[in-house]
């Protein structure tokens, strides 16, 4: 059976926990960096990360981009979206198309 | 376009045309993949961002009740409420094949005995705002495993997709043009053989019509004088 994990600062991350989620609390980049290094390779298949932390640790995240598992996903934190994640889907569209060609009308 | 180094015979020749007719064929097909490809991959970019700001959304309001409740409540009796989880997912995971890609399929399970009170404690001490924030955050978790899918599974064609849309051009400007010429010019050599020694033949049967005209002269003059 595959594990959930969810990274983030401590008050985003409560209600994950309720939920049923496995929840890894902590408050710098470095503590996120090594938790994903520790969990990254240990059976989880979805790993969230709070976007903040995500911000630091995106070469950590590259690394895992092509592979199958697990899917690391950047969410918003308590102070709200970053865009980091639809930057992520953008930059997808990109490496795929060669040019965003479906949300550059947006803005 | 450089050629390919290779020695001009016919035996080249042939084993080249072979390797033209693959490379067309295989371009084809690659071509064929990176449209399908491009196909799909658009429009799951387009589903993963439709379901990523509604999921943005929606965790907004939840983190929102949350700072409520976090701010009604003292940060232990928080935490003690929510210490020990009534619900747990279990999650499992099934690959599913997009053209050649394996991507993965999550299929999950909520572990709540009653759906309906999935709250890790009781009413007396904690505010109702956390209760709110519980329930917004369940009815989400769905989507949000959804999201992880399908922004995975779009992480990945956009690689294959890269990866295809290199090989065909790798294969439509570089290899094919790199046959066809060197196939043009072994052709050519071929033919420059063919002529060099057509030449030569007819030379060498000019002389030899020379030389026996000659005899045939000499042997005439030698028939009068006697």
């Amino acid at each position: 059976m595959y594990r959930i994990g969810v990274i983030g600062d401590r008050e985003s991350v409560l209600g994950f926990k309720a939920v049923g989620l496995e929840v890894f609390p902590c408050d710098s980049g470095q503590e996120a960096r090594k938790i994903f290094r520790e969990i990254a390779d240990d059976n989880f298949a979805i790993i969230y990360v709070t976007e903040a932390l995500y911000r630091e640790m995106e070469a950590e995240v590259t690394e895992y981009t092509d592979k199958r598992l697990p899917a690391v996903i950047p969410v918003p934190d308590k102070d709200g979206s970053l865009g980091i994640g639809l930057a992520g889907v953008k930059k997808s569209v990109e490496r795929a198309v060669g040019a965003d060609i479906l949300f550059g009308g947006d803005k | 376009m450089e050629r390919l180094n290779v020695n001009p015979t016919r035996m080249m020749l042939t084993t080249l045309k072979k390797r033209l007719v693959t490379a067309r064929k295989g371009h084809k097909l690659m071509k064929d993949k990176r449209d399908q490809l491009m196909k799909n991959f658009l429009e799951l970019a387009r589903e993963n961002k439709r379901l990523r700001e509604e999921v943005e959304a929606a965790l907004a309001r939840v983190y929102e009740s949350f700072s409520v409740a976090s701010a009604v409540m003292s940060q232990e009796v928080l935490a003690e409420a929510l210490m020990f989880p009534k619900q747990g997912v279990k999650l499992a995971v099934e690959g599913k094949n997009v053209m050649s890609v394996d991507v993965p399929q999550f299929k999950f399970e909520t572990t709540a005995a009653d759906p309906a009170d999935i709250y890790p404690y009781g009413f007396a001490s904690t505010s109702g705002e956390l209760d709110a924030a519980i329930a917004g955050l369940a009815a989400i978790l769905p989507d949000l495993l959804e999201l992880a899918a399908k922004e995975k599974e779009a992480a990945m064609l956009a690689a294959e997709l890269e990866k295809t849309r290199r090989r065909v051009n790798a294969l439509e400007y570089v290899k094919i043009p790199q046959l066809e010429m060197t196939i043009k010019y072994i052709v050519m050599k071929l033919d420059e053989n063919e002529r060099g020694n057509q030449t030569r033949l007819m030379k060498v049967k000019d002389m030899i019509l020379e030389e026996s005209i000659e005899e045939k002269r000499r042997q005439t003059e030698e028939a009068c004088a006697m």
